[in-house]
């Protein structure tokens, strides 16, 4: 993953340095809560919604299977449809790949050495526009979101609104001073009402799209059965990356593919609802190779492993490899909404990252050792997750490895530093259980054994809420 | 291919093998979700293809066959376009009304070439009634991707007859994944900013639909 978190600080310790930031806990409050409303609501128009969602589940289990089959057939149809495939086992060899694809069409000319890229997290997680940084390939972000945390020197804080921890008066002054270090400067009298930072981001970022040569993306999903790859957005940045650009260089982790094109049928509807929580996203753009006449002449796919067969190898583990990316889970998060984004120490934030993070990377650093007991196992993200993933039962199981792994104290801080923040934060800690509450019956059947049984408590994990860290706090306090 | 990447290829595929090695087959994928929300009466079905345009700030226009050119027409003087891009297969009768300079894609046009039209107008491959998304597929009267997103104007002319499908369900059997697709549900927006919904980024930034009925 990429170096920007190496050296993080464990989740306890940094998420006490941002629930002391006002600011980002109220913006990250109206952000969560207005989404996780909107989201109910628009689930709530679909009666069928829990057939689709288990749908969705076994389509990926399904895939997930029988990867190395779907991935080989999805090769063929991409090269049989004009389009070239790679393969990276880890974020080295994917910058590699990009890196030589984009010198080898720019040739000697340093002006031609740049691309465009449309928001994605694998290419967020292998750290790419550093690694191209670092050979002198200018990567522009260009989703309005991306854009401010880039010219902010900065990191995002969420997967859906990235930006979230920004008031419009500091997105002016970023536009204002930093865009013309980039490009095309920002107006000389930019307002900060949200109309007018788009219309100073569209001009600025559109000299960009008009002459770029090299387009990067990552992808929603990838049809095995067609070899279609799937872009699902609102901006409009997406298209043009996809569309504008004489070559098209796709990252994409092995776990987004799909068998067929009906799958997307489920996926379509599961999708923007849980997300964006519309009907249907703005665009979304389906491709398939190269077509003569329309849009990039070439088209490389990258197919990215980087720690997802290790996760695969997990029996309890491998379902987080289910996750569609909607954010649903990070909006219904008490921990979440306390703690922000940052504190996750990775490109995947909430819950998803707490199970995410520790399994595509391992446990050796403070950070990923101490993500797996950032949660309270309330439970609400197993509820809204349009793909039934069990985070609850991932977060135990991880914490099972942490507690084996961890030659006792390292697990132990990581444990105790999770449960002092919680306790100094009394009102992270009643959310929680109020959600808890509500989500009784969707918590965790399966009960911890070894030494995670200490911090997860070994009575019945339903009437778990109310208890657990005071419990364990109590019973371990010295 | 170069050899690293071919031996990352088998690397990744023996991994998954053996990682998947003992792993239960899962349950069959059932697929006893609807197929639509909505009863299949076209006339409902169009009300509500409007509603969702509409909700989603497309705006629309509803006429018959007969009132079409002069709706163009109207729509694009209003507007005050005076440049509009035509992709091939858009019917010359939907023309005869349209006091603009028309711009053909032939040869391609370079991109600030598009960016410099005021308007585009073209047909599409079909229109979901549920979620309020036309779905264009470079098809006849649709031209490449390119045309209908540098514009910072899009008319879009959906014909009621045998264009409007109830739900993506329907949709993706008539669909041919191997042309490229543009799925759209309103014009381009964001919610980066406070979470304050602006219209319009990149895309168009004004989606108008006309329903030939
Ligand atoms: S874990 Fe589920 S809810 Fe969370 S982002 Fe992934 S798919 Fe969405």
């Amino acid at each position: 993953m990429s170096d920007t978190y190496l050296g993080m600080p464990s989740f306890p310790e940094a998420a006490r340095e941002s629930t002391k930031d006002t600011r980002l806990r109220a913006n990250l409050t109206h952000a969560t809560h207005t989404i996780r409303d909107k989201r109910a609501k628009a689930v709530a128009e679909l009666d069928d919604w829990a057939r689709l969602r288990e749908a969705g589940k076994r389509i990926k289990d399904e895939t997930l299977r029988h990867l190395d089959e779907h991935l080989i057939r999805l090769e063929q149809q991409v090269v049989a449809a004009g389009g070239t495939v790679h393969w990276a086992a880890d974020a080295a060899e994917a910058n590699r790949i990009v890196a030589d694809l984009v010198k080898a069409i720019g040739g000697a000319d340093p002006d031609k050495r740049e691309v465009v890229k449309v928001k994605s997290m694998a290419t967020q997680e292998i750290g790419l526009n550093e690694a191209l940084e670092a050979e002198g390939i200018a990567a522009y972000e260009t989703d309005l979101a991306e854009l401010i945390v880039q010219l902010g020197d900065d990191r995002p804080s969420h997967i859906l609104v990235p930006a979230i921890h920004r008031n419009r008066g500091e997105v002016r002054e970023i536009f204002a001073e930093k865009m013309g270090e980039w490009g095309r400067p920002a107006p000389e009298n930019l307002t900060d009402r949200p109309a007018d930072l788009a219309e100073a981001a569209r001009l600025h970022l559109r000299e960009k799209f008009l002459r770029a040569k090299v387009g990067v993306s990552g992808a929603n999903f990838m049809v095995a059965e067609t070899g279609t790859l799937v872009v699902v957005e609102s901006e409009g940045n997406g298209r043009m990356c996809l569309t504008l650009p004489e070559t098209l260089i796709s990252v994409v982790g092995i776990e987004k593919v799909v068998p067929t094109w009906r799958d997307l049928e489920v996926f379509l509807q599961l999708l923007p609802r849980s997300s964006t929580a519309e009907r249907m996203n703005p665009y979304t753009s389906t491709w398939t190779g190269t077509t003569d006449g329309d849009g990039p002449k070439e088209f490389h796919l990258v197919l990215l492993d980087n720690g997802r067969t290790a996760t695969l190898a997990d029996e309890v583990g491998r379902q987080a490899l289910r996750c569609i990316r909607c954010s649903a889970c990070l909006n219904v998060c008490p921990v979440y909404e306390r703690a922000g984004g940052h504190a996750y120490g990775s490109v995947y934030p909430g819950p998803i990252g707490a199970i995410l993070t520790p399994q595509l990377r391992g446990t050796a650093s403070a950070v990923d050792a101490s993500l797996p007991f950032a949660s309270t196992l309330c439970g609400a993200c197993y509820e809204v997750c349009p793909v039934a993933i069990d985070i609850p039962e991932v977060l135990v199981h991880l914490r099972e490895q942490v507690a084996e792994e961890g030659v006792g104290h390292r697990a132990e801080r990581a444990a105790i530093g999770a449960a002092t923040w919680l306790l100094d934060h009394p009102a992270a800690l009643g959310a929680a259980e109020r959600v808890a509450a509500k989500t009784r019956k969707l918590h965790p059947k399966r009960l911890p054994v070894g030494p995670a049984k200490a911090w997860t408590d070994s009575r019945d994990l339903p009437e778990f809420p109310a208890e657990p860290f005071r419990d364990w706090w109590k019973k371990n306090r010295r | 291919m170069t050899a690293p990447t071919t031996s990352a290829r088998d690397r990744i595929l023996a991994r998954i093998r053996a990682a998947v090695a003992d792993a239960p087959e899962p349950p069959p994928v059932l697929r006893d979700y609807r197929d639509s929300h909505h009863p299949a009466d076209p006339a409902r079905l169009l009300d509500l293809l409007a509603e969702n345009l509409a909700d989603y700030r497309a705006l629309v226009h509803r006429c018959t066959e007969a009132e079409l050119p002069a709706l163009i027409g109207r729509i694009l003087a209003e507007r005050g376009s005076h440049t509009l891009l035509v992709p091939d297969g858009v019917p010359e009768p939907w023309l005869t009304d349209a006091r603009v300079d028309l711009v053909r894609d032939d040869p391609p046009l370079a991109p600030d070439r598009l960016d410099a039209v005021d308007s585009v107008l073209t047909g599409c491959a079909l229109a979901i009634a549920e979620t309020g998304t036309i779905v264009l597929d470079a098809g006849p009267g649709q031209g490449r991707r390119a045309l209908t997103l540098v514009p910072d104007h899009h008319l879009c002319v959906i014909r009621a007859a045998d264009q409007v499908v109830a739900s993506v369900p329907h949709a993706m059997p008539r669909l041919d994944p191997a042309r490229p697709q543009t799925w759209i549900s309103g014009p381009s927006a964001t919610s980066d900013i406070e979470l304050d919904r602006v219209e319009g980024v990149h895309g168009p930034r004004t989606l108008e639909v006309v329903l030939v009925e």
